[in-house]
């Protein structure tokens, strides 16, 4: 009998050795797949089993974490001022996941991250309870509510930048929500989650970063800094030559000036009064592909980015015709861009011609406070010489001091600046979106370059809306940003 | 002129009997468990637990009783057997004490039932009957053969045993329970070593029968129906009842047993595809009209497809436990801090081995499937070295039925088969698996004492002192 005895030996021993692979496959092989798949609830678990860390906003914390009792997430995320700060920190839901800077810098702020490996050795021979480490922004709180409160009760958003770093330093969006009324897991969670994804006023989305917008005129100093950088206007103060009414090219079309004396306005007069005839002229003399060369310096078509939070890709199209180039010269047609984008095209003007690539995180902590990553500013193009971008700066200012932007002016600082409408809908059926772009550089060297969109303008379709609704709010911002840093 | 006495000088050879190895191993087997619970009570509550003291003496009174029980009645018994038992049966312990602590299978106790019950004192008495059942095999079966008397009482225990659950409720789709009380036997799991006493027995007397007289039929040899007869019979109703019972686990078992005792009896191939094609047969059959299977087919071919659609909650839990072998990794995340209780129903019970992979992560896998294997490994060599066909049979019985059992648990677990609902031999919670293992065993000591036991001493010649040299 023994010789089928052996056989069943090899069986057993063949049934053994097939649990083995198998426990190799599921806990080598896929142990990966396994642990990111999105049924994982120890994704969630992980994320608040410990005290998350903090973001960190003018060395305070905006968010927080509360012990509540539960037996399969331990921590709560809470939310100082949470409406005016979710564009910032995105929302860390036990039920509904994370987004932002909750979820890009989640290693960091549940303690996971291999950054901290070190920490976390060291942390189980002290026999430390595992903390998450924090995330420092370059926000600046002042500027921020500045921003939030002069929104109101509009729809809009505010970005603000430091030009000479690229520092962000405000990002509001209305109409806000509260991360902190979802951050559980209960029914009361589910409804004011669900409440917000029906809201028709997509009080989720971050107008700051991911709305794009038609620029309306504020793309005017877009195309001025093309139509300088290609040699298109040598003299900021010369006669361009630019018919009444002016056609578009190829067309029967005539282009709509809303100011007055804009026939052969020089570039200069054109941008204060904002001349819609001359930078359609401008735009199609500069020619589309060079349009597109300086629009894509400043950062349109780029869908990448990131600040870390990704921004969506402003557009300035590729494949246009002439007359489409005309529009889009003066933020037609289907140029549209984030309020992020305007921000960096003004940054860069400021900054002499440099553009800074803009960025939120200014470090990464661990629990004790060490600083394991700072983020070093870095240049990410140079879409104007400095030369020109001197010229322009030279316009902007004349633009608030004597035409559209005056509601921007601030004593004893010099501000720069640019009104738009853009006109929004079919035959501009909906009510248009008012837009002020500027920048103001105090006597001390401090520097803060502003774009503000505010959506439901209810005022005529007009410059002046820009100027009225939009500019005292960007006013209000470069002022607490040059307050803070007295 | 001297005078020899006794010429053979080939003598009994003394085989060493390896208790002393056996007493060492003990105590690793004790040590080791007990460390595990002190690592429980560390990462869970950062203190030592309360327990500890008693638990170890608890583990080591009975290690060390089943030990002197084997040192006095079964001297050349297989010395893995015992400490590999001990280690499981300890470590075992440890897991479902661990599960207790968990908030989340508390809450959900709670909910349910009202009320939470921890099961590790329970499994520390069933452990304690266990061995007490260990001991009373080794003390009451002198020989293994003696079982060989039994055969159609055997039988006919079985049977019973398996009829029984039919007249209790179903609990949790199977009607595998007895209920007296408050305690609730798995007769399953005691019919398992009764049948394979009967099948020894029957094929042992009947075995040439069986793989002579038969008719040649399709290049296959049929054995005659007076032969093969009764046990085909016994088997059927066992896997009827087991079919009507909803215990899938436990039919395929019976299966297995049945093939492979006939195969080593008969040494026919035939029996082999014979069992092959049948248990194709069935599995089709069943699955195609019971539900409670279909279920549990979609949820193995794809755990986490189902998850939405299915409502039985066992896409669930298979892709759950799938997802704790995941997250254990190669080390695993260390005992009680791992989130295996979120398999919540039978955590404990048929998912032990979840909790296994992850919190001691593959390494710790691999060494429970090892141990499983010696075990195994060590009953089919006591089946190898036995002298008489009825323990042969016996032992490999009882040694391949455990590793089908370890197969048909932990490969459903591991989603590697469809889950059939069984528990892990000593480790899983529950009276009945633990009860029946430690029997088990103890008759694998037995038989293998018996095995090693050296031949006695052959009788003095009586022709030693009548040969003598004449010299001329």
């Amino acid at each position: 009998m023994n010789k089928p005895l052996r056989r069943i030996a090899i069986f057993c021993g063949l049934l053994v050795l097939a649990l083995m692979v198998r426990t190799n496959w599921l806990q080598y092989v896929q142990a990966e797949d396994l642990n990111t798949n999105s049924k994982n609830k120890r994704i969630q678990i992980e994320r608040y089993a410990s005290e998350r860390g903090n973001i960190i906003v003018d060395g305070k914390p905006i968010t927080g974490s509360v012990d509540s009792n539960d037996e399969y997430f331990k921590y709560k995320r809470t939310y100082v001022n949470g409406p005016m700060w979710a564009p910032v920190t995105g929302y860390a839901s036990q039920a509904y996941d994370a987004n932002q800077i909750e979820k890009i810098e989640d290693g960091i702020l549940t303690g996971n991250s291999d950054q901290l490996f070190f920490d976390r050795t060291m942390a189980m021979f002290t026999g430390d309870k595992k903390k998450g480490g924090n995330v420092v922004t370059t926000l600046n709180g002042a500027a921020q509510k500045a921003a939030y409160d002069g929104l109101g009760n509009k729809k809009g958003a505010v970005a603000a930048i430091d030009p000479k770093t690229g520092k962000i330093l405000a990002l509001a969006s209305t109409p806000s929500y509260d991360p902190a009324t979802f951050a559980g897991y209960s029914g009361k969670d589910e409804k004011a989650w669900l409440a917000l994804e029906r809201d028709k006023d997509k009080p989720k989305l971050n107008r700051a970063l991911r709305e794009v917008y038609p620029p309306g005129s504020t793309f005017k100093v877009v195309t001025a800094a093309a139509a300088l950088e290609h040699g298109v206007v040598d003299d900021i103060d010369a006669a361009t030559d630019t018919p009444e009414p002016f056609l578009l090219p190829t067309t029967r079309v005539p282009m709509v000036n809303h100011a007055n004396g804009c026939k052969n306005a020089s570039l200069n007069q054109a941008l204060k009064v904002s001349c819609n005839s001359v930078f359609a002229n401008l735009g199609d003399k500069v020619t589309r592909d060079k349009m597109v060369e300086t629009a894509q310096k400043f950062g349109f078509n780029n869908p990448e980015i990131d600040i870390p939070v990704r921004a969506a890709a402003s557009v300035y199209d590729k494949a246009m015709d002439r007359p489409q180039n005309s529009l889009s010269s003066i933020g037609q047609f289907n140029t549209a861009t984030t309020p992020l984008q305007m921000a960096m095209v003004t940054a860069a003007i400021a900054n002499d011609g440099k553009l800074m690539k803009p960025y939120m995180i200014d470090q990464l902590e661990a629990p004790n406070l060490d600083v394991i990553e700072k983020t070093e500013p870095q240049e990410m193009s140079r879409p104007l010489s400095q030369k020109n971008a001197q010229l322009l700066q030279q316009m902007m200012e004349n633009v608030v001091e004597n035409g559209t932007g005056g509601n921007a002016k601030i004593d004893d600082v010099t501000v720069g600046g640019k009104t738009g409408t853009a006109q929004h809908g079919e035959n501009n059926s909906k009510n248009p979106y008012a837009w002020f772009i500027s920048y103001a550089k105090a006597a001390d060297g401090s520097t803060v370059a502003v774009a503000v969109v505010v959506e439901d303008s209810e005022a005529k379709r007009d410059d002046i809306s820009g100027g009225g609704l939009a500019a005292p709010i960007a006013k209000d911002v470069m002022q607490a940003v040059l307050d803070s840093k007295k | 002129m001297s005078v020899v006495t006794n010429t053979t000088t080939i003598g009994a050879i003394e085989a060493p009997s390896r208790r002393n190895t056996e007493l060492m191993l003990l105590a690793f087997a004790v040590a080791i468990p007990v460390f595990a619970y002190i690592n429980v009570g560390l990462a869970m509550d950062g203190e030592l637990p309360t327990g500890v003291l008693g638990y170890g003496l608890g583990l080591g009174l009975l290690a060390g009783v089943a030990h002197l029980v084997v040192r006095k009645f079964a001297k050349y018994a297989d010395p893995l057997l015992l400490p590999l038992a001990t280690l499981l049966n300890g470590l075992g312990l440890v897991l479902v004490w661990r599960l207790d602590q968990s908030p989340r299978l508390i809450a959900r106790a709670e909910t349910l039932f009202g009320a939470f019950s921890p099961d590790a004192p329970k499994q520390l008495l069933y452990s304690a009957i266990g061995i007490a059942l260990f001991v009373a095999v080794l003390l009451i079966l002198k020989d293994h053969r003696i079982l060989q008397r039994y055969t159609y009482i055997s039988m006919a225990v079985a049977l019973l045993l398996l009829i029984l659950p039919m007249f209790f409720p179903s609990v949790n789709g199977a009607k595998i329970w007895i209920s007296l009380g408050p305690f609730s036997i798995q007769p399953g799991e005691f019919a398992k070593i009764i049948i394979a006493v009967f099948f020894s027995g029957y094929l042992m007397v009947k075995r040439d029968a069986l793989a002579l007289a038969s008719r040649r039929f399709m290049g296959l040899y049929l054995p005659r129906g007076r032969d093969l007869g009764p046990i085909l019979v016994v088997w059927a109703i066992s896997i009827l009842i087991l079919v009507f019972e909803t215990d899938l686990g436990t039919s395929l078992l019976f299966f297995g047993l049945f093939v492979i005792m006939l195969y080593v009896a008969t040494e026919r191939t035939s029996w082999i595809v014979f069992g092959l094609l049948m248990s194709a047969a069935g599995a089709v059959g069943v699955a195609t009209f019971e539900p409670h299977v279909q279920s549990r087919v979609n949820a193995w071919l794809d755990p986490f497809a189902c998850y939405s659609t299915d409502t039985s909650g066992a896409c669930e839990q298979i892709s759950n436990a799938i997802m704790s072998f995941g997250s254990g990794g190669t080390l695993g995340t260390g005992l009680g801090q791992g989130n295996s209780d979120l398999i919540g129903f039978a955590a404990n019970a048929d998912f032990i081995l979840s909790t296994v992979g992850e919190e001691l992560g593959l390494a710790g896998m691999m060494a429970f499937l090892l141990i499983y294997g010696l075990i195994v490994e060590r009953g089919v060599r006591t089946a190898l070295a036995a002298r008489d066909p009825f323990g042969k049979l016996l032992a490999i019985g009882l040694s391949g039925a455990f590793a089908i059992q370890v197969f048909v648990v932990a490969g459903g677990v591991m989603g590697l088969i469809p889950l059939t609902g069984m528990t892990m031999p000593f480790v899983a919670a529950g009276g009945s698996s633990v009860i029946a293992n430690w029997a088990l065993i103890g008759i694998l000591i037995r038989i293998s004492d018996t095995a090693r036991r050296p031949a006695p001493a052959p009788a003095p010649s009586p022709d030693a002192e009548m040969t003598q040299v004449v010299r001329p």
